[in-house]
């Protein structure tokens, strides 16, 4: 592979919402504003420290940073490679308006606690750009595990009965899964010696195919905790009792991501697809995605709790991802990791569009939503975008990744894959689009005001902003970030093209 | 200067012990200062020490000018040398947080406390930097003899506590006396190298096997290894706190070294794998104490109860590392001595601060406390997240070489005994925080801020004196874990048989 | 079997002694009891000791008399004179076990104060219900 830069900055972008954490947290509860200063000042440099790297990366090169050295071996280390870098980029550019989302959000509602909120959050961003860059597992278990529990704070926030309950089912499956990664990587640290990410695997030729079966397994099950994939996605759902922020930003976009991130390593950095084209359990990883995808989007439908809805869509997409990179074709891979970025936007959209409807009229179940299209017409028109990208409409961007992932279903011959696909878009559109209809074309129930009267400034600027942006990636989808070329530069990277 | 630094290592503190009740007779007030003192100098020579060690290899001093075999000999090596800076660094901040709760538990006996301190760490000292298998009986019992002192004085049940703890401490203690006589019978040596020389050629003799036998679990008692361990939790629970604090982290740690020294340097490793499979044995009766420690911390509500249990626990994990005999085992084990001492130091602390503000150790004297004590239940939460094996604390570090170990020797078993002890901690630590930082269960709904006038609750953090020491731990908590590669690339690695 | 036992008598001594001792210390439930139980235990390793130092046949101390000013060809034979190294070791443990016995008497001090009984299971029935306190006391 190309050039290798040595530079700081991945560390910055890992240190500059830490440093703010630790900020937030002197400033307190007295000079809100400032306080709130914090988080968007460092949301901004991590955004432009990571935008910097595009361009080199793009240019085929790798950046580098050791700090310590942790193990014979291995170090703490970051490399942003093309992968890594897309990651970064999505969680970098949706803190932005998630920041300006939160601060709406927590003033609206007067929530408590706002201070220990925002060092969270900060703390959950941190780790989510260090998984992110990490350059070997070691690293990534690190700051996979910060994330686990800097996320705790934020799904108990409520503090109240469904809360805590849902705060010590999260930890019970994420540690539980944290100490099955611990053991995994210790094997593989005991066959291989290394545990540096590789394009296209370091650990074949180490060990006899069963103890390599299960140690996929193992990976799998610890990373797919997080990634949602069944039977360990019980947690998900009932971590929704999180502020709606929360949800959106690290339930779309960060802690889930981070899991898909880390199958994804395993896959194609760890295992590489040759070796895992010779063991044949490709079949079954994909089925047991599949499966996934279909049962989500089926349990899905039966929720009535807005969302509990969009965490079951969560998981169906998040399991589409994975079901497009352990096809392990071109294509597959192309529209499985574009689908990383594009779902992010989506479902983001669509939390805030959750929240500012909770925000503004308490209601958070789907059967109350009738005619709130004409009291919040920007909001719902929003959820409209992010839903029909969901379901892979034109001109949104979730229609391109989908299109990869059929494009690859088809390459592979695996029909029955494809038909998983195309069953999980009938889905999407089965439980979105009664919200819509509920919203717009329904009698509107007596407590809906006749006017316009949207939620505060700060929130529906920021879900109108991810909503266009979902349009324009879809007609453009290297237009500013560069996320397609990225896709594909690292899909070349993994093919060895 | 630096060649005198081994004999100032326990010079200093045991001059200092007998000057303490002299200086105390007059002015009471004067025994901390005093205390502090002579315990900076034993901190800087060990450190001096360990620098020695790390540039020129390890050093012997002989005591009175007698060569070994027949003098004492303090011998300072990788090993030693991180011991001492342990105990002297660990000392010196009990010492420093002692304060608040002498003046509190032990009202008007700053003498006694501060003079039995210094024996304490003269005789912890003295177990790891003496060459000579005599000379180790004799500081441990300096030490435990001091530990009774001063556990004797603490609550209701401590002089029953005390009691039981020096008969059983007095049996492990004649255990490796027995084990020295019949080293002693077999080869008319003590010292521990001239004895490693001579061993190898002796080791199928009966007379060896029951000596080593002896040793073993005279070392086990004084160690807490499951089912040796029921003097444990009673002395510790009972002791004042500024005396659990110093006693639990180090007598334990410090037990667990000498096992160390007899296993690696003392036997050759394959002896205790191949002449008697006491590696086996130990390997085992650490899961049972793991699982035995973590059961029983599960079913405390007081939570120095429940952290005497985890130490059962602890040790347990550090035998585990010494039983896989290999090397990311061993150096795990060493590791963890070292974290597990500060994580132990680290609660007692907090403990220690908690009751002296007056709240109960109860979990539901937790209740609010993170916003009456904010900076302590911080380092809390630090501590707990260690314990519970997330990096980048410390303790993810020593648990990753343990597990290590467990999987270069197979013994799946103990990699899965060990992943699931520290889920254990953490369903032990995080329903303290949850208690700590939450609102209670089912009484505090959303709280709003406008409707969240019922009880204002007032900061009462701890004096500075208990607060600097606490945040120095947490914060070595912290460091320790990325320093960790730099530790054993130093400093460990040297103190790992070469045979391995 | 009995030659045996007799060539070594005072390895079996010491085992006997430390058995009553070890059973002293578990199996009574009187402090004091457990306390001399313990002495017990110690002095039969002293005992242990102290006899492997032994030697028959006129062996002395280890005082070695000079006859020629010390450039003669005096042999020092090794039967001749007694090993003192465990003796003097044993002079350490006697102060220790010394150390020890005081300390346990002092607690016991300590807890007859607190409970005004020796006996172990009227302690803890003591420290289980301290309402049977009086009616013991």
């Amino acid at each position: 592979m190309g050039e290798v830069i040595y530079s700081a900055k991945p560390l910055w972008a890992v240190l500059v919402s830490m440093i703010a954490a630790f900020l937030i947290l002197l400033t307190g509860e007295k000079h809100r504003n400032l306080r709130e200063g914090w988080t968007i000042l460092a949301a901004l440099i991590k955004f432009g420290l990571v935008f910097s790297l595009i361009e080199p990366v793009l240019a085929g090169k790798t950046i580098e940073y050791t700090l310590i050295t942790l193990l014979p071996g291995v170090a703490l280390q970051f490399r942003v490679d093309a992968f890594g870098l897309l990651f970064g980029v999505v969680a970098a550019t949706l803190w932005i308006p998630t920041s300006f989302y939160s601060i709406g959000y927590v003033r609206t509602l007067k929530e408590h606690g706002q201070s220990r909120y925002f060092f969270c959050f900060a703390m959950c961003l941190s780790s989510a750009i260090g998984v992110a860059f990490a350059g070997n597992l070691l690293t990534l278990l690190i700051f996979y595990e910060i994330l686990t529990i800097a996320t705790w704070p934020l799904v108990v926030h409520h503090e109240d009965e469904s809360a805590i309950m849902g705060g010590r089912k999260y930890l019970v499956y994420t540690l539980t899964a944290g100490c099955t990664l611990l053991l995994a990587i210790g094997i593989t640290y005991s066959l291989t010696g290394t545990l540096n990410f590789t394009s296209g695997g370091f650990i074949a030729g180490h060990g006899s195919p069963g103890l390599l079966i299960l140690l996929l397994a193992m990976f799998i099950a610890g990373f797919g905790v997080k990634a949602g994939i069944m039977p360990f996605h019980e947690w998900l759902p009932s971590a929704m009792v999180a502020p709606t922020p929360v949800s959106a930003l690290l339930h779309a976009v960060g802690v889930v991501k981070a899991g898909v991130f880390g199958c994804v390593r395993v896959i194609l950095f760890v295992f590489g697809p040759e070796l895992l084209h010779q063991l044949g359990v490709w079949t079954i990883l994909a089925g047991v995605v599949a499966f996934t995808v279909v049962v989500a989007g089926l349990l899905a439908l039966g929720q009535d709790h807005l969302k509990r809805r969009l965490a079951f869509s969560t998981i169906n997409n998040l399991a589409l991802i994975i079901l497009g990179v352990s096809l392990l074709s071109k294509n597959s891979m192309t529209g499985g990791i574009l689908h990383l970025a594009n779902h992010a936007f989506m479902k983001i959209t669509l939390f805030f569009c959750a929240g500012a409807i909770y925000a503004k009229t308490h209601k958070d179940h789907v059967s109350q939503l009738d005619g709130l299209g004409r009291q919040m017409p920007f909001t719902f028109a929003a959820f409209t975008i992010a839903a029909m990208g969901l379901c892979g409409l034109p001109p949104v961007n979730g229609f391109i990744s989908k299109w990869f992932l059929c494009l690859g279903a088809v390459e592979t011959h695996q029909i029955i894959f494809l038909f998983v696909i195309l069953t999980s878009a009938m889905l999407d559109v089965a439980f979105f689009f009664p919200i819509i209809y509920n919203g717009y074309f329904k009698k509107p129930l007596p407590d809906v005001a006749p006017k316009i009267d949207e939620a505060p400034m700060l929130m529906v600027i920021p879900l109108c902003m991810t909503a266009i942006f979902c349009i324009i990636l879809g007609i453009m989808p290297n237009a500013f970030l560069n996320f397609f070329n990225i896709v594909r530069l690292a899909v070349a990277n993994v093919l060895g093209g | 200067m630096i060649d005198q630094f081994p004999a100032l290592i326990i010079v200093a503190p045991l001059l200092g012990a007998f000057l303490t009740p002299i200086i105390g007779w007059r002015y009471r007030q004067l025994c901390r200062p005093w205390a502090l003192m002579i315990l900076a100098i034993p901190l800087y020579a060990a450190g001096g020490a360990l620098l020695q060690v790390i540039r020129s290899g390890p050093f012997g001093y002989n005591l009175g000018g007698w060569a070994p075999p027949w003098g004492i000999e303090y011998r300072i090596d990788h090993l030693s040398g991180l011991m001492l800076v342990l105990i002297a660094a660990i000392g010196l901040l009990a010492a420093i947080n002692a304060k608040p709760g002498v003046s509190m538990d032990l009202k008007g006996k700053e003498p006694h406390f501060y003079t039995l301190l210094l024996l304490q760490i003269t005789g912890l000292m003295g177990i790891v930097i003496t060459g000579d298998l005599f000379n180790i009986f004799v500081f441990l019992e300096i030490s435990s003899l001091s530990g009774y002192g001063l556990i004797a004085h603490g609550e209701d049940g401590a002089p029953m506590a005390t009691f039981n703890y020096i008969i059983i401490g007095t049996i492990g203690a004649s255990f490796y006396l027995l084990g020295v006589g019949y080293l002693y019978m077999a080869t008319g040596s003590l010292n521990i190298a001239d004895l490693a020389a001579i061993l190898p050629n002796l080791y199928h003799s009966k007379m060896i096997l029951v000596g080593f036998a002896f040793f073993t679990t005279g070392v086990a008692i004084k160690m807490g290894l499951f089912p040796l361990h029921v003097w444990m939790p009673d002395a510790y629970t009972t002791a004042p706190g500024p005396v659990s604090t110093l006693i639990a982290p180090l007598m334990t740690k410090v037990a667990a070294y000498i096992m160390i020294r007899i296993m690696f340097t003392l036997f050759q490793p394959d002896f205790s794998i191949s002449v008697v499979p006491v590696a086996t044995i130990l390997g085992w009766m650490a899961v049972v104490a793991i699982i035995v420690g973590g059961i029983k911390a599960l079913a405390q509500t007081d939570i120095k109860r429940m952290v005497t249990y985890i130490m059962i626990a602890e040790v347990g994990y550090i035998v585990m590392g010494v039983s896989v005999m290999n090397r990311p085992g061993l150096t795990g084990a060493i590791l963890h001595i070292v974290n597990d001492a500060c994580m132990i130091f680290g609660l007692f602390l907090i403990i220690g601060a908690i009751s002296y503000k007056g709240h109960g150790r109860e979990i539901y004297h937790f209740q609010n406390l993170n916003k009456k004590m904010p900076f302590t239940m911080a380092a809390f939460v630090i501590v707990a997240l260690s314990m519970c094996g997330i990096p980048p604390a410390c303790g993810f570090f020593s648990k990753w070489y343990l597990i290590m170990g467990t999987i270069v020797a197979k013994q799946w078993v103990f990699s899965i005994t060990l992943l699931c002890s520290s889920l254990v901690n953490a369903v032990l630590f995080f329903r303290i925080i949850e208690k700590a930082y939450l609102a209670p269960l089912g009484g505090g709904a959303h709280g709003h801020d406008d409707d969240h006038e019922e009880e204002v609750i007032v900061r009462d953090e701890a004096p500075a004196s208990m607060l600097i020491p606490i945040l120095i731990t947490a914060a070595i908590i912290i460091i320790l874990g990325p320093l960790s590669g730099k530790i054993i690339a130093a400093v460990i690695q040297h103190a790992v048989p070469a045979a391995f | 079997m009995l030659e045996y036992i007799l060539a070594k008598y005072n390895f079996w001594i010491y085992v006997v002694l430390m058995m009553i001792g070890l059973y002293a210390m578990m199996g009574k439930r009187n402090l004091v009891k457990k306390l001399i139980g313990m002495n017990i235990f110690q002095t039969s390793i002293i005992l242990f000791f102290v006899s492997i130092g032994v030697k028959k046949g006129g062996a002395t101390v280890p005082i070695i008399m000079g006859h020629g000013h010390g450039h003669g060809q005096h042999l020092i034979k090794v039967a001749d004179y007694l090993n003192p190294l465990p003796h003097v070791l044993m002079l350490t443990a006697i102060v220790v076990s010394i150390a020890t016995t005081g300390v346990a008497l002092a607690t016991l001090i300590l807890i007859y104060k607190r409970y005004h009984t020796l006996e172990e299971d009227e302690i803890l029935a003591i420290r289980k219900d301290p309402s049977s306190y009086k009616t013991l006391g």
